[in-house]
């Protein structure tokens, strides 16, 4: 086995007991990436220099006989709309196409802090909008399983990173199912943390209030050790929670007993590919023969979660997006007679058309004489369907439903087509319309081998509970698949 | 101005709060700096950052709350205004829309003698905004200060409740000086620390308010007084050549006395507001309100009251002396801890004191002054150690050095002479060397009696006590 086809619990252990180095995984992961990332392109940025550097400093460190973390010398990728000091954060966007933060995300600096190596910037919708990575301003990502298809998105690079060898891990980011739906269309685990547990001070802004960092891996396991050390308050960002944090990846024990699953029928509806509904239906069932109890429930507003969604998240984005106008930093147009001139030939000609069309439904949304009937209809709802999560999570501990509708698309088969594209979100935006956790993790194949996800959902800061039942699963099916590449 | 018609006039005035840091970043909030070197990534808007409240603006903007004697909302929400400008970084201001800080209050202003009641409709919290400059060496370009962007405001707005500009000029004296009693703001007016937008109607008398126009560009308390002027007659003009007021956005070109269209109403921003995701709802609890209520100090309006009522004070000293927060503290510490006259206290403060200051420019923290020198200065005059005279020259000495009074008045030798004997032989000497004086009043002439005395002090060199002398004169005189 490559050191690059292991887990990061795995390579931990080999890392401590200085069976490798840091250097040797960290080479063996960028060497990876030449081979591969032609076919796949996940990556904006390789910082393969740097990386090595920083890998030859955990290793001194690890010499010198200092005591580590855990992940200390393990190679990450990170989506590129997170800021890192000195390197490109550039939204795969035009707008942005020259920017180099002088700071680093929160996150970035937990991850330098763990010294963990930054592998390089993971490709993207642009300003994390879209479900398939074919917004992005460079290229388009091709999904590992099958390079004739999307990997999902917006955090496709990531995913795609991940599940193609190409990262031991790698950080998305996730507004209404940018972690989940894409490491459900490769194969992979992603979390999306319980809003305000992950600080995202440095997170190109796209819907403030749904916006969350989190980890994708190979393993649950993986994931959850992530997310251990990106949690936790920030003074730097004022929507993070003030509370402790335990770490998860220890309390991972794989009993599932007793746990209480639900079924939402609204979830396993006509939307939803039958191939999808079998196989989330198959893990459900592992996962009640190893002695978890499983009952269906009732969620009834989460029809309405994708059009509040997509009303919420559209008005916090064309007011985020307001600061690209060309006078500080970023594209700006080449002629232009005066001012306002400026700034529309700037945001025109920076923006590509599903941005520009998020920013005039915000827009829109937002003017006088529709506020009332777009955005405090939306703020409505999404208060009742938060209570009605809250409502079923006192009746059981983790709700299970499909994370995407259908597995991957051919790449170009939905792109002129945005309500098809939306659609892909119907299983994951009423988690962020609600501040929930959840996880997706494969749980098999569909008829043309493409991979399923299986979405965990829990309640506030019960990252411990999604995880923990992920894990059970994981350890029932042991393992999953890597593509063929 | 036509009589029939009455002016209506409502004002917001924005005032930059003196916080130690910006509202919404740790950059520190300083004027007159090099451009754009109190900037950091949040206040420069740079992709991914985010706000986090500066708790010291509420508790400036709830001071302010209780001195307006407004209603405090203990839970309030920012607000996002969207508008594009080179000086606003974000593309939106972070400000309060549906639910102020404050609200429903109300100012008691002074216009010629007599007490109004001013409404405050609300007084929210908000960040500034950037600075552009017009450089001409840059041609065809403007370049932004960002220093200003982040810098805490309240925005004070009142109900439509002036009448003329005499009382829109007493409501911001007013105002300026509450903010300088809470110590929120340091109200440079030349720094733009307080600014103003003017809401100005005109209707006849008995009719319903007519429709109102908004100045912008109101930089300094006179300026306004222009304005409202300016703008109160043209109204009048306009309706009395039969043509209607538009509702529109005006600004004041104070150099040439003007007012300009800005935008009308069908043109106005649609701001867009909407809460601020980025920031958590504001919520003060009780104590703390109550907290900052205790440290609201006796404010201008309760001041001159008790000048007048308790201390006897003209009310036209009264109210200088209140309306300056330096002079009224001073003022304070002499009569209610010196125990000095306060009579006396505010001759010298409304005297030599603020003509010296106005000479020089300072302040009284600049100059070496202290309550407690002027308080025993003033107890040497009133115990007659020395003459008012004398006191003016030690008074010289002491406002720029820092010497013990008692021992000026040795050195200098202003001991003032008292003794009846010395007096009287100092009497005889002069009444035995002005015959013609002493005879030119016992003929009825009494004015000459000043001169005498006069001789006398002079021959004192000040020192003789000027009433003892006047009476032994008159004492000799009349035998």
């Amino acid at each position: 086995m490559e050191f690059y086809e292991m887990t990061a619990v795995q390579l931990s252990r080999k890392l401590e007991s200085k069976e490798i180095s840091s250097c040797e995984l960290t080479q063996a992961v960028i060497d990876r990436i030449k081979s591969v990332d032609d076919k796949v392109k996940a990556y904006l940025t390789v910082n393969a220099e740097e990386a090595l550097e920083q890998a030859k400093a955990v290793d001194n460190k690890r010499i010198s006989g200092e005591k580590l973390p855990k992940l200390a010398g393990i190679p990450i990728g990170i989506k590129d709309n997170i800021s890192t000091k000195g390197i490109k954060t550039t939204c795969a966007s035009k707008m942005l196409e020259d920017y180099v933060p002088p700071f680093d995300a929160t996150v970035i600096e937990k991850i330098k802090a763990n010294d963990m190596v930054l592998l390089g910037k993971l490709n993207m919708d642009e300003f994390a909008m879209g479900s398939s990575t074919e917004n992005s301003y460079f290229n388009v990502t091709h999904n590992p399983f099958d390079l004739d298809k999307v990997p999902g998105g917006s955090s496709g690079g990531s995913a795609a990173a991940v599940s193609a060898r190409e990262a031991i891990v790698a950080l998305g980011s996730d507004t209404g199912g940018s972690i989940r739906q894409p490491s459900a269309n490769c194969g992979v685990v992603g979390l999306k943390p319980t809003y305000g547990s992950v600080s995202r001070y440095g997170l190109v802004a796209f819907a403030s209030s749904l916006d969350q960092i989190g980890p994708i891996g190979k393993s649950v396991k993986d994931v959850a050790m992530v997310q251990d050390i990106i949690c936790g308050r920030d003074k730097m960002d004022a929507t993070s929670a003030i509370r402790e944090y335990t770490g998860i990846a220890d309390s991972l024990t794989g009993d599932v007993s007793g746990v209480k699953i639900g079924i939402p029928k609204e979830y396993f509806g006509e939307a939803i590919d039958d191939d999808v509904k079998t196989a989330v239906m198959n893990a459900v069932h592992e996962l009640e023969k190893a002695g978890a109890k499983v009952c269906e429930i009732s969620l009834p507003s989460a029809k309405y979660a994708l059009p509040a969604y997509y009303i919420i998240s559209s008005a916090e984005a064309s007011s985020n997006l307001a600061r690209f106008d060309g006078v500080r930093y970023g594209y700006r147009a080449k002629d232009y007679t005066d001012l306002v001139d400026m700034y529309e030939k700037t945001r025109s000609e920076g923006f590509g058309s599903e941005v520009k069309r998020r920013i005039m439904l915000g827009t829109f949304v937002l003017s006088s004489g529709y506020y009332d009937a777009y955005y405090k209809q939306a703020k409505l709802m999404q208060r009742k369907i938060a209570g009605e999560y809250k409502a079923a999570f006192n009746e059981v501990d983790v709700i299970a439903t499909p994370t995407a509708p259908f597995t991957a698309c051919k790449i170009g088969q939905n792109i002129d087509d945005p309500l098809k594209m939306y659609a892909c979100d119907i299983c994951t935006v009423t988690v962020n319309i609600a501040g929930l956790p959840a996880v997706s993790l494969p749980c098999g194949m569909d008829r043309s081998n493409m991979p399923v996800g299986l979405q965990l959902i829990g309640d506030s800061f019960c990252e411990d509970k999604i995880l923990g039942a992920a894990y059970a699963y994981e350890k029932l099916v042991g393992g999953f698949a890597a593509p063929a590449l | 101005m036509n009589d029939e018609y009455e002016v209506v006039i409502g004002l917001e005035t924005h005032a930059e709060l003196s916080t130690e840091s910006k509202i919404y970043c740790s950059c520190k909030n300083k004027f007159g700096i090099e451009v754009n070197t109190e900037v950091c990534p949040i206040c420069m808007a740079l992709p991914g950052t985010l706000p986090t409240l500066n708790e010291r603006v509420v508790d400036y903007a709830i001071k302010m709350g209780h001195a307006l004697n407004c209603k405090i909302n203990r839970v309030c929400k920012q607000d996002r205004k969207n508008y594009f400008y080179p000086d606003l970084p974000k593309a939106y201001q972070i400000s309060q829309s549906d639910i102020p800080l404050c609200e429903n209050g109300y100012v008691d202003i002074l216009v010629n003698g007599e007490s109004k009641r001013i409404g405050i409709t609300r007084i929210h919290i908000e960040e500034d905004a950037g600075k552009l400059l017009h450089a001409t060496s840059f041609e065809g370009s403007s370049l932004v200060d960002l220093n200003r962007c982040g810098v805490p405001l309240i925005e004070i707005v009142s109900e439509p409740d002036m009448r003329s500009s005499a009382e829109a000029k007493a409501y911001l004296e007013t105002l300026k000086s509450i903010l300088s009693y809470l110590d929120i703001c340091d109200c440079k007016m030349q720094e733009g620390s307080i600014r103003c937008d003017v809401n100005v109607s005109v209707h006849k008398k008995g009719t319903p308010f007519g429709t109102r126009t908004e100045m912008k560009n109101v930089n300094s308390f006179s300026a306004a007084v222009r304005g409202i002027e300016y703008e109160q007659k043209r109204q009048i003009a306009a309706l009395e050549a039969g043509e209607t007021v538009v509702q529109e956005t005006r600004r004041w070109d104070d150099a040439q006395g003007v007012s300009v269209s800005m935008r009308t109403k069908e043109d106005a921003h649609d701001y867009r507001y909407f809460p601020e995701p980025d920031l958590l709802t504001i919520s003060v609890d009780e104590k703390r309100v109550e907290e900052l209520k205790a440290q609201i100090p006796e404010l201008p309006t309760q001041k001159i009251l008790r000048y007048v009522q308790k201390l006897g004070l003209p009310q036209q000293d009264a109210t200088i002396i209140a309306e300056n927060v330096d002079l009224a503290n001073f003022f304070d510490e002499c009569t209610q801890k010196g125990g000095a006259s306060p009579k006396l206290a505010a001759n010298w403060l409304l005297g030599d004191i603020s003509k010296y200051l106005n000479e020089t420019g300072k302040t009284l923290g600049e100059t070496k002054l202290t309550p407690e020198k002027m308080t025993e200065l003033i107890g040497y005059i009133e115990k007659n150690t020395i003459s008012t005279a004398s006191g003016k020259k030690i008074f010289e000495i002491i406002v720029v050095e820092d010497k013990p009074i008692k021992q000026l008045i040795d050195d200098m030798g202003l001991a003032q002479v008292s003794d009846t004997l010395e007096l009287e032989a100092l009497a005889d000497k002069v009444l035995a060397e002005n015959e013609p004086s002493v005879t030119s009043y016992k003929n009825g002439k009494t004015n000459a009696l000043g001169y005498l005395v006069g001789q006398c002090m002079k021959a004192s060199k000040g020192k003789a006590n000027p009433g003892m002398m006047k009476e032994i004169i008159l004492k000799k005189l009349g035998e």
